[in-house]
């Protein structure tokens, strides 16, 4: 078996449904949604108009779903979809598309664009149109049980290290407890003070947690590439670990992608509802905060500002609690225009960031971020996801913006004061 | 045929057959579209006030924050010319008697003065639109045949309807005449060019509200 | 200016001043300059003392003498009716006293003794089904007479909507076939005056324009004088700004139609009629059908009795929609079956469904 691009099609055809067909019937061609996409607003190249991207899609759609359509195709008079198209697509579908929804939330006749490129990934990731980066991710997950290769061994000696730490244990593969909390290998290779704050932050809230040795991965690169059945593979084996140690909640790191495969699509990949709860470590420290289970000393002095990660806000509706939490520990808040529900993409959501020949395009549309930082000048920039932060990093450097960023699980921590003398 | 017999024409047999095609075409298309389906969201939802299918629908016709400056034309131009359609549409008294002929439904007209300057604001947005649309690289870019197409079509009835009422260019009668199969022509073309979506938008808006109204998010 | 014509208007208490006033009028109406006026009436008063006044023959078809009517009755002793003092009206059967054989010889004879010059006044359609039998003066049809006076006349004048388009015999399904004058005859002057029944000014206004330059007024493409027929019923209508309002008369006796609205909704044909009535009226001015509180049937246009009926608003349907609810039903059945068909290629795409591998995401050709 390889990929073709009949089979490419026949995906295509099954996930055409009727938003998909009410969306196409609806689009005026107003242009709109380029003025709501980093990738047009930065490079003024009409190709990167959000509804364009979607091409071979609607042709697909309206010569096998109308009649019209069906007709014309009989007649000869529409083009079919080719392979190279498809390929060509490629870059609009993947490199210029972070899945950030932008477009979805300024359609005037309502059209959910992010929620057909979603769908066409399906079809460009089974005619084997997928770019490399996000490919290569989604084997190293497959195979390996992380996108950056990291094994089980590794999560156990990054353990250790906060255990020493932080004279904290961290609990692994313990049955019945509240919350099961998952990582990226972002958060396990590059930001190790992740584990360490949460296991500051369950221990002042009293809860009882775990890790999981068969499911501490929370990032899906299935998802990303936009093949079900890859993503479905990966989202398997958290369900199974969950399910295994009878867990209540299951938390997704500070990860925005990891958060909507979980969250959002896991039921559907895996055809049932989830026998617990997702929520992104976010939500979960916003119900401490609520709960009185959240307390800290002092306050970060700087000026600092919020980068709302797409997932989290626009596309998972996570947008006042980090406010609240910002507030509980920075005296200088302040925040970009344009943020919260409207906030722009780093340019490296939905897996761009994993393709190479993409950057180029990814730091062009990182003016947008620049712009937006420009205005509020802060000293360092908070976020709540692991993939915004490196992008983010990468784009600062770039431009040679001297402001660090930081994550907010991390922040809070900080600011958590310490419980009891070393044991 | 003089333009008496003309006029008669496209009130009888020509009505009857661009209303006709246009039933048709709207239920055959609308059944086509909806008939899909789509699966059940299996997730959790997450409940939030305002995070609705019917919320969306409505929401959607206010522009989102920081877009009226981005693209000024395309809002007030849409606004303008949508509006000023609605109300040249169903508010001139003419329009209202057929209405109620059609369905028995009337309502009080606005002064025929009225329809015409909304009727000149209309034309003329719609022109400033038509001027965007080949200005605007994206628009451009985006346009097919059927972009201006619609246009045409959408533009003739406001444009001959207004000089009908003001006498200019054609006797009365042929103008009206002209008015008249200018509507059936844009009445038998709407269901199968963009045009449909009149129809389309609010199931689009609404399963754009309800997919996201699902994860709490008011879109 | 003197002459019989003159002391005749005495006779009638028209006074000289009275009759040169109403030329002048004629003049305006008929958007002529100023001095036409005094020419008509000069032309006019001196007629009778010619030699000999101009010939004119009216021949009635398939007509119900209300054009007639119109003009013998309802302004006697009016000026108009004492135009025709100044021809000589050879043949008109309703008018003259001769009957039977005396009257036929007398058409010959005038046609014979006026070839060329003699003015042809037609009212009725011209039946052509069975050749023309439907309708017969003297055994004779009328498309046959038609035929053979025509050609002889100086100018065809067709009186009233009958002989202008084809009238209400025309009206579908038309069973005698009728057809207006200018449908037979191709080769003569014709002038339209359209109207069920005309005004009769306009009849005379033709006649006087004939007898004072010895040639018909300026046409338009319906072959009506277009200083009469420029302008609608609607756009003159002392009603209009009621309809510039949005006030309407919903019924015949309600509030509306007793402050004198607009009619339209009842049916008015007035903003597709082109005629005088609104400006010139009925009855040497008393009033015209929009004043006594009937809409404009527009029966001075051509096929208004096929126009969709009378008491439906122009912007009505002129027929029910018949199709609307079969095309409803068909639409329906498009959809479905285009559904059923959608959901069966569908169903096939994911029967066929290859759950996807790693593998699966490369094309074969480049691994």
């Amino acid at each position: 078996m390889s990929a073709t691009l009949e089979k490419g099609v026949r995906v295509i055809k099954e996930v055409i449904d009727a938003p998909i067909a009410s969306y196409f019937n609806s689009c005026v061609h107003c242009g709109l949604c380029a003025e709501a996409c980093l990738f047009y607003t930065e490079t003024g190249d009409p190709k990167y108009t959000p509804i364009h991207k979607l091409e071979p899609m609607r042709r697909i759609y309206e010569q096998e779903y109308t009649l019209l359509g069906r007709l014309k195709k009989m007649a000869g008079l529409s083009k079919p979809v080719t392979d190279a198209e498809l390929k060509e697509w490629q870059e609009l579908v993947y490199n210029s598309c972070t899945l950030c929804g932008r477009c979805s939330v300024v359609c005037p006749v309502g059209n959910d664009i992010v929620y057909m490129v979603r769908k066409f990934r399906e079809g460009m990731s089974a005619s084997g149109n997928a770019p490399d980066g996000i490919k290569g991710a989604a084997h190293r997950t497959v195979t390996i049980g992380s996108p950056m290769g990291v094994k089980l061994p590794a999560v156990k000696a990054q353990m250790k290290h906060v255990e020493t730490d932080y004279g904290i244990p961290i609990p692994l593969d313990a049955e019945g407890a509240e919350y099961m909390v998952m990582l990226s290998s972002m958060e396990i290779i590059n930001f190790p003070e992740y584990l360490g704050a949460i296991a500051k932050i369950m221990q002042q809230a009293g809860k009882s947690w775990t890790l999981c040795s068969t499911a501490f991965e929370a990032t899906n690169a299935g998802m990303q590439i936009g093949n079900s059945d890859i993503a479905r593979v990966i989202v398997s084996r958290i369900v199974d670990g969950a399910e295994r140690l009878k867990v209540k909640t299951v938390i997704s790191p500070e990860c925005g992608h990891a958060y909507t495969a979980l969250r959002w699509e896991g039921a559907n990949l895996i055809g049932r509802p989830f026998t617990f709860e997702v929520k992104h470590i976010i939500e979960v420290l916003g119900e401490f905060q609520e709960q009185g289970l959240l307390k800290t000393d002092g306050k970060e002095t700087d000026r600092l500002t919020f980068h709302d990660p797409c997932q989290l806000a626009r596309r998972g509706g996570v947008i006042k609690q980090p406010r609240n939490l910002m507030n509980q520990v920075a005296a200088n808040f302040v925040e970009m225009p344009d943020a919260g529900f409207m906030n722009w993409c780093c340019g490296g959501g939905g897996g761009a960031s994993a393709i190479e020949e993409g950057e180029e395009l990814r730091l062009e549309a990182f003016k947008k971020k620049k712009s937006q930082l420009e205005a509020v000048k802060p000293d360092r920039l908070v976020t709540a996801c692991a993939n915004c932060r490196i992008v983010l990093e990468e784009g600062l450097e770039h431009y040679q913006m001297d402001i660090p960023v930081v994550g907010l699980t991390e922040m809070i921590a900080e600011h958590i004061p310490e419980m009891e003398a070393k044991p | 045929m003089n333009e008496l017999q003309f006029l008669t024409w496209v009130r009888g047999t020509g009505l009857n057959i661009a209303v006709g095609l246009f039933l048709l075409g709207v239920l055959w298309r609308l059944i086509e579209i909806y008939s899909l389906g789509r699966k059940k969201d299996l997730s959790a939802p997450r409940h939030v006030a305002g995070a609705s299918g019917w919320n969306t629908v409505f929401r959607r016709s206010i522009p989102p924050e920081g877009m009226v400056k981005r693209s000024p034309v395309s809002y007030l131009g849409g606004y303008a010319f949508h509006i000023g359609l609605a109300i040249v549409v169903f508010l001139f008294a003419p329009h209202i008697k057929l209405i109620q002929s059609l369905t028995g439904l009337s309502w009080p007209a606005l002064p025929s003065q009225f329809i015409d300057l909304v009727a000149v604001v209309t034309l003329a947005a719609m022109v400033v639109v038509l001027a965007d649309r080949i200005n605007k690289p994206v628009k451009r870019f985006l346009s097919t045949f059927e972009d201006w197409f619609t246009w045409t079509v959408t533009f003739l009835p406001v444009l001959t309807g207004w000089l009908a009422v003001r006498h200019l260019l054609f006797p009365y009668t042929t103008m009206l005449a002209l008015h008249i199969l200018s509507v059936e022509i844009l009445l038998v073309v709407l269901p199968f060019t963009k045009l449909f979506h009149a129809f389309t938008v609010f199931g689009s808006r609404w399963f754009n509200g309800a997919v996201n109204g699902h994860k709490g998010v008011a879109v | 200016m003197q002459g019989p014509l003159i002391d005749t208007l005495a006779l009638h208490g028209v006074s000289r001043r009275t009759f040169l006033k109403y030329c002048s009028t004629l003049a305006s109406l008929m958007a002529l300059p100023p001095a036409a006026g005094v020419a008509m009436a000069e032309a006019m008063a001196a007629a009778p003392a010619a030699a000999k006044r101009p010939s004119v023959i009216w021949l009635p078809f398939q007509e119900c003498t209300g054009c007639t009517e119109s003009i013998t009755r309802s302004h006697s002793p009016s000026i108009e009716g004492m135009i025709f003092d100044m021809v000589s009206l050879d043949y008109q059967e309703t008018l003259m006293a001769a009957a039977g054989h005396q009257a036929e010889e007398v058409l010959r004879k005038t046609v014979e003794a006026n070839k060329g010059q003699f003015l042809l006044i037609i009212d009725g359609s011209v039946a052509t089904g069975l050749d023309g039998a439907y309708s017969c003066i003297a055994g004779r049809s009328n498309l046959a007479l038609l035929k053979e006076i025509a050609p002889h006349a100086a100018a065809i004048v067709a009186m009233g909507s009958c002989a202008a388009y084809g009238g209400l015999p025309k009206a579908k399904p038309n069973p005698t076939g009728a057809v207006s004058v200018s449908d037979i005859v191709k080769d003569k002057p014709i002038v339209n005056i359209p109207g069920c029944p005309p005004i009769p000014v306009v009849m005379t206004g033709v006649l006087a324009h004939f007898l004072t330059f010895g040639s018909l007024p300026d046409l338009d493409k319906l072959g009506r004088p277009k200083a009469f027929y420029g302008e609608t019923i609607h756009d003159r209508c002392y009603r209009r700004p009621f309809y510039d309002q949005g006030k309407f008369a919903k019924t015949f006796d309600d509030e509306g139609a007793r402050n004198g609205w607009c009619l339209f909704e009842l049916g008015c044909k007035g903003p597709v009629t082109y005629n005088a009535c609104a400006t010139v009226k009925w009855n040497g001015g008393t009033s015209w059908p929009v004043e006594s509180g009937h809409g404009c049937l527009g029966c001075s246009e051509p096929n208004f009795w096929d126009a969709g009926g009378f008491y439906k608003a122009l912007s009505m349907p002129a027929n029910p929609l018949r199709m609307a609810a079969g095309a409803a039903v068909a639409g329906a059945a498009a959809g479905v079956a285009v559904s059923f068909a959608n959901r069966a290629k569908k169903k096939d795409a994911k029967a066929a469904h290859e759950t996807t591998t790693l593998a699966d995401l490369e094309k074969s050709e480049e691994r």
